[in-house]
């Protein structure tokens, strides 16, 4: 997978929150085989620097980092967040969010397309968490993301893929662009089944930090991800609503 | 000088935003910082000048999704 001139060997990004401790996140990454991990920028807590431990956590890691926006709920706030965050982890990527809605954490498609025309203007790729609507992509692919990242459902819900033929029509829409489903992953059926549907990776968090074995859970997933998108290469059979049977009827015997 | 720090009012001897980081003791960690809702380069501290009332943002690198 390309993504913004990187070839990428795996097609898991993985979030880094939410893990039991930072052992299991760091063993989980290992075992999903990712080659990219989210990251944030929060206020550092308490004297202990706990940022500071992370941060040299994931570098001994040796994968790349995708810096968030999250918890953005305006175009100016997500800006400054992007540009501190091109500084802290010396990346242009930037996954952006801007979000709409404090329930649902849906995106707020307005801001996300003005945030990031004015950040791919100033030099950032722009990684934008969007939803699976047609004409948003439309407007982010014209601000200059090369890449698309909707979601499959509300971040930390694992429900799947709400909404299987708009993500099929995103993508059949966009053959070229890079398509990342991001969010709502609960189990690695949802990201075999986004794979399966063509998109070119999975970004997910919670439903490998919140398995109840974080560790087997990545591998579970990685392993997923893999199948779908062999699958998808193989060209899988066209679903019928009648039954046709397998075994040949010639040369049946009758017996009746 | 009184200032805001990550939300929480703090006296400062600094008059830079460099030397309220050091001040801080953020001298030589990873963090970006903004004045008043503005970022500020790391390259651009020095010279930045703090006023009583400002507000300071520091942030650095944490687990995110």
């Amino acid at each position: 997978m390309n993504l913004y001139g990187i070839e990428v060997a795996s097609r898991l990004l993985l979030g880094t929150a939410r893990y039991p401790s930072p052992a299991i996140l760091a063993d989980a990454v290992r075992a999903s085989g990712t080659g990219i991990v989210t990251v944030s920028l929060r206020r550092e807590a308490g004297p202990q620097r706990g940022g500071q431990a992370f941060w040299a956590m994931i570098r001994d890691l040796g994968v790349r980092v995708l810096p968030n926006t999250a918890g953005c709920h305006s175009v100016k706030e997500a800006v400054t967040t992007a540009h501190m965050a091109r500084e802290v982890f010396d990346t242009p990527w930037v996954k952006l969010e801007v979000i709409g809605d404090a329930d649902t954490l849906q995106p707020d498609v307005f801001g996300l397309v003005e945030a990031a025309a004015i950040l791919c203007a100033d030099g950032f790729e722009v990684f934008p968490y969007t939803t699976e609507d047609l004409s948003v992509a439309e407007r982010l692919v014209e601000a200059g993301c090369r890449i698309l990242m909707p979601w499959g459902a509300p971040i930390g819900t694992g429900k799947g893929l709400n909404n299987v033929l708009g993500l099929r029509t995103l993508r059949a829409h966009f053959p070229e662009v890079p398509l990342i489903v991001d969010a709502g992953i609960g189990l690695p059926s949802h990201a075999a089944a986004a794979m399966e549907l063509g998109y070119d990776g999975i970004l997910l968090n919670t439903a490998v930090a919140r398995a109840g074995d974080p560790i087997a859970m990545a591998g579970a997933m990685a392993t997923a991800i893999e199948a779908g998108r062999a699958a998808f290469l193989a060209g899988p059979m066209e679903p019928r609503d009648m039954a046709s049977p397998s075994t040949p009827m010639i040369g049946q015997a009758v017996l009746g | 000088m009184n200032v805001i720090v990550n939300g929480s009012p703090q006296e400062l001897c600094a008059t830079t935003l460099a030397q309220a980081l050091d001040e801080l003791g953020y001298g030589a960690a990873t963090v970006a910082s903004a004045v008043n809702g503005r970022f500020v380069r790391a390259v651009s501290r020095d010279i930045t000048a703090l006023a009583d009332g400002d507000a300071i943002e520091i942030v650095a690198p944490m687990q995110g999704g």
